[in-house]
């Protein structure tokens, strides 16, 4: 506080204050209060005892209401320090209760309290308040809070107020200039690019060669000890603490890092072993344990400036960092997303010590809680402190303690890069108290964990829902259909793990203009012109059921990606498995792999997996209940019935009974369901085990660290013909490229679907030729339009549907094409997640929410 | 679609008096307008030596659309058009026999009543009967009315051949016996046998309906239904398996019965059912999984539990009469069962004990730190949840076996090391007990749902192995009556830490 007092009169008075933080204006009534916060603050972030009042009573000054308005003041600033923000109380703050709650709102926050006394002389404040028409409490009131104030003076700092600020007099307070300070973990202007170095623990040989296999140039001070290292590139180290205990050369790790840190050449975060260190330095009774004897014994070796030093050092460092915009978070033993950039003990015990409960285990250390998989922050976090097997990604967060000291590994990740290097430990420089790689329960949390949270499929709060964030907008999901979608997923769905992408749902053409047709060639290409896009390819549409294959090279694959164990999986639109029968999707999957081996793509495409979208035929195959009890049973019922009364109509026809009418509708039923049943018999036929299924795929979804949705229609289907030379399983698409602003270009592409349909397809879809992130004039391109035949649609609008075609032709495609759209930016959305290797959450949401989606009571004829 | 009832000549009247029987003149081609379509009659045959007369049934697929259809089955309005309501004798047809041949149906004929009293040669056809239990169970419905059955499976499509036959079945009923009877006889067995559900709305009118065509209400007595070998199956089968009106209308069966109630529910696997709660067979099992469970939880000293997959609220229901237990919460992923549950255990949950809440998912005041009881949430034991904490004991009554493999390990992340409550309690089916059910076969599941159902020795080892993990006990305990070789029908795992 001294620092900051100056007796000068012309000189300003500069009151720090920190940014992130809560500022008490202390002083009685009429001390110029409100008229100093609006001169130095935002009007936003001034919260009066006043202006509460007046909002809980309508009268600023009915003191009845106080109690309210206090709670109502208290919840705003809880809210506003919550969110990070400045927050000035303005109310007289002269009573120790009334301070000690706001300070305690604060704290539970991890923000610092600052006061700001403004003492005037009592006979101001009370002509002051003589003044104010709209109140007037009598001088008593003024002296009674005068004597509050003194008493308080000395105490505030005790009640937990970091900083207390004290303007004497009118003057002082005119004089007055605040200096927002930023918190000190703030370095977010630093863009690295960085070099994160986990536990060395004395290890400074296994440094040196680290910083060596970096890139860093170390500089030796005449003694040939390394006092700097230097990056040719300009990059920056950054040390996660425990440079010291256990290992051979404490002082010679502080000796490099030291001088790194002053060079400018790294950072540095504390750990908890450099905090017992600071207090051992300091003279206080510590127990010498965990390595710190032998860091003191070396310590006692050198001189007393550099243990000077060091202490200085050690002591200086700030409890984490944020870097990079605040895309990383450097801090010894992690830090959950709500004390990023905070300051409290509490903040510095989690970040030295990690989320403790503060019972042991039976090695007698600390039992750890799992903060990482409860991480649900946007910033990487970089930790070290937990001596694990090996450095692995769980929810953004990274451990880079991989126990050199105990014969491990040193390990470093370059940063933006995210690449791991390490070097191996020379030697076991001490016995770990457990082994590094058991199965205590600590080290199963340190897993990727194989249940995903509630929370993040939008259930377990007040409403269900899902706002799920993409390039083109948000997605909601509402909460009917959220909760329907946790039943699907949790009963029906295959391991979360392997749902990377579920495909969208898909409008048809807008309906055609040609009086006998329901759908038409013409109205896709004039609605995908319409809407900007020039080119497209047709792809004939295959009557089976939809699948998304994701194959995996080896079980390596598999393990890292995926699910242990198994090496891939073939799965429904809807993310159940393909075939029930476990030994028939084996079978399947192998084959598929097989077919991609052979076809060369594991090398063309640079991946040990691949995941691919397509149809499996035949419709049977999957659909063989819904063929038998939707399609087949209504023919045999028809077959049945029809007959019958067609005998019975005919032989009163013979009476002379006027049925004609009737006569002729069976007739007509009869050819109808003969047409009906062409069509679904046409898509059905027997497979023996995996023998008479097809595979067309169309899409290639992703491979290893990319996904292929900015790939244009060509290249997939080059990926897919080189599939079907390759195996017997894989099935073609033919497929046609149109130019939408050609005429001629749109009439051949007509004949071709004619032909298509004529021989008993289904139809075929229009997609922009560009790929699923095609953009139309304004915005994202819907990804395609089916355009099904008239012989097809049969069986989707019944034997009888060209009697009813007038009124077929009104159904609206509105809600249809706005479900598409809504699905497609999800099914981009977790692909590119997975590919950035976003945590399962991440990819979860954007899956279950389209699952959700699908749950919508759309007409599924469309 | 089609029904055609043939009479020929007895010694008093001729054929043709059955336009009399019908109210409908042979001569005419007469149609009545349906909520769905049109109901033809007329007569392909009208002779003095024999008379035909044919109920035709037009659907108009498009009618179908205004009917309500379900959101929650897959194909919901798909199957509006492609259906085979305009060729089965489905729902609709009962419905239309009930309205056209109303009189008929109640026996009353003014013209000529002595020959409505009268047993009459008749042939009743129907070409498309859905019966999916088969042409067996046509027969034991018909036969003991006096009918000679034929009937005859339709072929699913001779151009699928290896795909067999259909569910339909031709049939043709050949017998002496009054016209109110036999339409009566139809009118009940018809949709017995159609498993599909009615295309309307069913109430309690619906066990009047079934009780009158049953002949309950007989000036002569007891009528056909209540001496039907088959009456449990018919009536549980006619009011869509609605246990508290199949209870009503069995009650009132055997009181006019008055035989002691000696049959058990029905021993069948319910066929295709998907309803989680249904329990597989016999009341008895299900109460003493109840009984077992809650002896553990009292022995365990347990002061609150989670019910995970509580369905119907089944075991809620014995929970919340627990004064041991302070808290009792239910979880289930489907919505439809945690309302069930919610009627079947609320008396007065809301936190402020101030009554009934009409809607289970309204927003639940917590002013006073109150929790409901039982508190029921969605939720579900494959996504770790919060919610689950903080309980004493976690049960998973009968919903392990619903999980399928692959998930199991999820499971296991969820209960034991996310809630990890002091103890765990499973129960699930011992597969070995298989064999004493009866027209279960080899290697079948008690449940169509069921997507394995462990041995003892496999739920064994996978239990140890989780308790090993997890820093628990496991003790195993039997439900139910215990055979020699096979064990009781339900295993049981209590796992303690």
């Amino acid at each position: 506080m001294s620092a900051t007092e100056k007796t000068e009169t012309d000189v300003s008075r500069v009151l720090g204050v920190p940014r992130m933080g809560l500022v008490l204006l202390v002083g009685v009534s009429g001390a110029g209060k409100s008229t100093f916060a609006a001169q130095h603050f935002l009007p936003t972030q001034v919260i009066g005892s006043d202006e509460c009042r007046g909002m809980v009573s309508d009268d600023p000054n009915d003191q009845s209401a106080s109690s309210d308005a206090f709670a109502l003041m208290r919840t705003i600033i809880d809210v506003r320090l919550r969110r990070g923000l400045l927050t000035v109380v303005d109310a007289t703050n002269v009573q120790r209760r009334a301070r000690e709650e706001l300070v305690r709102v604060a704290k539970d926050n991890n923000v610092l309290t600052t006061a700001i006394v403004l003492d005037v002389p009592a006979a101001v404040a009370v002509e002051r308040n003589r003044q104010r028409t709209e109140r007037n409490f009598g001088d008593h009131v003024i002296h009674r809070q005068r004597r509050d104030l003194k008493g308080s003076l000395k105490r505030l700092q005790r009640e937990g107020i970091r900083k207390v600020h004290v303007l004497r007099g009118q003057e002082e307070i005119d004089r007055a200039v605040i200096e927002l300070e930023r918190p000190w973990p703030d370095k977010r202007e630093l863009h690295g690019p960085f070099d994160i170095i986990g536990d060395v623990h004395g290890c400074r040989s296994e440094l040196e060669t680290l910083l060596d296999d970096l890139g860093y140039a170390l500089t030796r001070d005449d003694q040939g000890r390394p006092v700097d290292a230097h990056h040719p590139e300009g990059r920056t180290a950054v040390f996660v603490g425990d440079l010291v205990d256990r290992g051979p050369d404490s002082p010679g790790v502080l000796r490099l890092v030291m001088g790194m840190v002053e060079a400018g050449n790294a950072l540095c975060v504390p750990g908890n072993h450099e905090n017992k260190l600071v207090r051992a330095l300091k003279g206080a009774t510590v127990r010498v344990s965990h390595g710190l004897g032998e860091t003191l014994e070396q310590l006692d070796q050198e001189t007393d400036t550099f243990r000077e030093q060091v202490l200085a050092f050690c002591d200086g460092l700030v409890s984490h960092l944020v870097l990079d915009d605040g895309e990383l978070v450097v801090a010894h033993a992690g830090l959950k997303e709500e004390y990023h950039m905070r300051a409290s003990g509490r903040v510095r015990s989690f970040a030295l010590y990690g989320d403790t409960t503060g019972e042991t285990d039976e090695y007698g250390l600390p039992i750890r809680l799992p903060w990482a998989r409860d991480y649900r922050g946007r910033a990487a976090v970089v930790y070290g402190h937990t001596p694990i097997d090996k450095a692995e990604w769980i929810n953004n967060t990274l451990c880079l303690d991989t126990g050199c000291v105990f014969g491990g590994r040193l390990t470093a990740l370059r940063y933006p890069e995210r690449e791991i290097v390490d070097v191996a430990a020379e030697r076991t420089w001490y016995e770990p108290v457990r082994p590094t790689a058991d199965t205590a329960p600590s080290e199963l949390e340190h897993r990727a964990p194989a249940a995903v949270n509630i929370t993040d499929v939008g259930i377990g709060g007040p409403r269900p829902g899902l706002f799920v964030d993409t390039p083109d907008g948000v997605v909601r999901t509402d909460p009917g259909n959220t909760l329907a979608a946790l039943e699907v997923m949790s009963r029906f769905a295959v391991d979360p793990r392997w749902l990377l992408h579920l495909p969208a749902t898909m409008a048809p053409a807008p309906t055609a203009a040609d009086p006998s047709l329901l759908e038409h060639p013409a109205e896709a290409f004039t609605s995908y012109l319409g809407s900007g896009v020039g080119q497209v390819m047709c792809q004939e549409k295959h009557m089976g059921s939809r699948a998304v294959a994701v194959l995996c090279r080896d079980a390596a694959a598999a393990e890292r990606r995926f699910v242990p164990g198994e090496l891939g999986m073939v799965f429904t639109r809807t993310g159940r498995p393909f075939f029930s029968d476990p030994g028939l999707q084996t079978e399947l999957i192998d084959q598929l792999r097989q077919a991609v081996t052979d076809a060369g793509l594991w090398d063309r495409l640079g991946t040990d997996w691949v995941a691919l979208d397509g149809e499996l035929m035949p419709w049977s195959a999957k659909a063989r209940t819904l063929i038998r009890d939707q399609y087949a049973s209504v023919g045999a019922a028809a077959r049945s019935a029809l007959p019958a009364a067609g005998r019975a109509l005919a032989s009163a026809a013979a009476r002379g009974m006027d049925v004609d009418r009737l006569k002729s509708l069976v007739a007509r039923r009869t050819d109808q369901m003969e047409e009906f049943s062409h069509v679904y018999r046409r898509y059905s036929w027997d497979t023996d085990g995996i023998t008479g299924l097809r595979f067309a795929p169309f899409t290639v979804l992703a491979s290893e660290g990319r996904e292929y949705t900015e790939a244009d229609h060509v290249w997939h289907m080059a990926i897919a013909e080189r599939l079907t030379e390759a195996s017997e399983l894989i099935h073609p698409t033919r497929h046609l490229v149109v130019d939408t602003t050609d005429p001629a270009a749109c009439e051949a592409a007509t004949d071709w679907w004619t032909d298509l349909v004529s021989e008993g397809g289904e139809g075929m879809v229009v997609k922009p030729l560009l790929g699923a992130r095609a953009r139309g004039r304004k915005s994202l391109a819907l990804p395609g339009l089916k355009v099904r035949g008239p012989e097809y649609l049969r069986i989707i609008y019944g034997a009888d549907y060209p009697e009813r075609l007038e009124a077929l032709k009104e159904r609206n495609l509105g809600r249809k094409r706005g479900l598409a759209m809504r699905e497609h930016k999800l099914g981009l959305e977790s692909l590119a997640r997975h590919a950035r290797k976003e945590p399962l959450w991440r990819v979860h949401e954007p899956v279950f929410a389209l699952l959700a989606l699908e749950t919508e009571p759309v007409d599924p004829r469309l | 679609m089609l029904l055609t009832i043939t009479t020929t000549a007895s010694s008093t009247a001729p054929a043709t008096d059955l336009g009399f029987l019908l109210h409908k003149h042979p001569d005419k081609v007469q149609s009545f307008e349906q909520s769905f379509g049109t109901a033809h009659v007329f007569y392909p045959e009208a002779t003095e030596e024999r008379c035909t007369a044919a109920l035709l049934l037009e659907v108009d697929p498009q009618s179908l659309l205004r009917t309500r259809a379900s959101v929650r089955t897959p194909d919901f309005s798909l199957a509006q058009y492609v259906n085979d309501r305009p060729y089965a004798t489905s729902s609709l047809f009962t419905v239309a026999l009930g309205q056209v041949l109303r009189t008929a149906l109640r026996g009353r004929c003014a013209q000529r009543p002595e020959l409505a009293r009268t047993p009459i040669p008749l042939e009743l056809s129907l070409p498309a009967v859905p019966c999916r239990p088969g042409p067996e169970k046509a027969r034991a419905l018909f036969e003991p009315l006096g009918w000679r059955v034929r009937a005859e499976p339709v072929p699913l499509d001779p151009e699928l051949p290896g795909w067999g036959d259909s569910h339909y079945l031709s049939l043709t009923l050949t017998g002496t016996l009054r016209l109110s009877d036999a339409l009566s006889h139809l009118y009940v067995l018809l949709p017995a046998m159609d498993s599909s559900k009615k295309h309307y709305w069913m109430d309690e009118t619906e066990v009047d309906k079934l009780l009158r065509a049953g002949g309950v209400d007989d000036e002569d007595g007891h009528g056909w239904l209540a001496e039907h070998p088959e009456r449990t199956w018919i009536t549980r089968r006619y009011l869509d398996r609605r246990e508290r009106y199949v209870r009503t209308a069995l009650g009132r069966l055997m009181e006019v019965d008055d035989t002691p109630e000696g049959e058990a529910d029905d021993p069948a696997v319910e066929e295709s059912s998907t309803t989680p709660h249904l329990e597989e067979r016999g009341a008895d099992l299900a109460e003493q999984r109840v009984g077992a469970v809650l002896a553990v939880l009292n022995a365990e000293r347990v002061g609150s539990v989670i019910d995970l997959g509580c369905g119907g609220g089944k075991l809620l229901e014995s929970l919340v009469k627990e004064p041991t237990l302070g808290r009792v919460s239910g979880v289930d992923v489907d919505i439809d069962s945690l309302e069930h549950a919610h009627r079947a255990t609320c008396r007065g949950c809301a936190p402020s004990g101030k009554g009934h809440r009409t809607d289970l998912f309204e927003e639940q005041s917590t002013t006073d730190g109150q929790r409901p009881r039982p508190d029921l949430f969605v939720g579900s034991v494959l996504y770790r949840d919060r919610r689950f904490a903080d309980h004493d004991a976690a049960v998973l009554m009968e919903v392990v076996e619903h999980i399928d493999p692959s998930r199991l390990a999820a499971m296991e992340d969820v209960v034991f090391s996310g809630a990890a409550p002091r103890v765990v309690v499973i129960t699930t089916p011992n597969a070995e007990y298989n064999t004493h059910y009866e027209g279960l076969e080899e290697g079948a599941f008690r449940h169509s749902d069921h997507r394995f159902e462990w041995t003892r020795a496999e739920f064994a080892r996978w239990a140890d192995r989780v308790a090993d993990t997890h820093g628990y006990q496991v003790r195993h305990l039997p439900v139910g009556e215990e055979e020699p070789d096979t064990g009781a029908p339900t295993q049981m795992g209590v796992f303690t830490k």
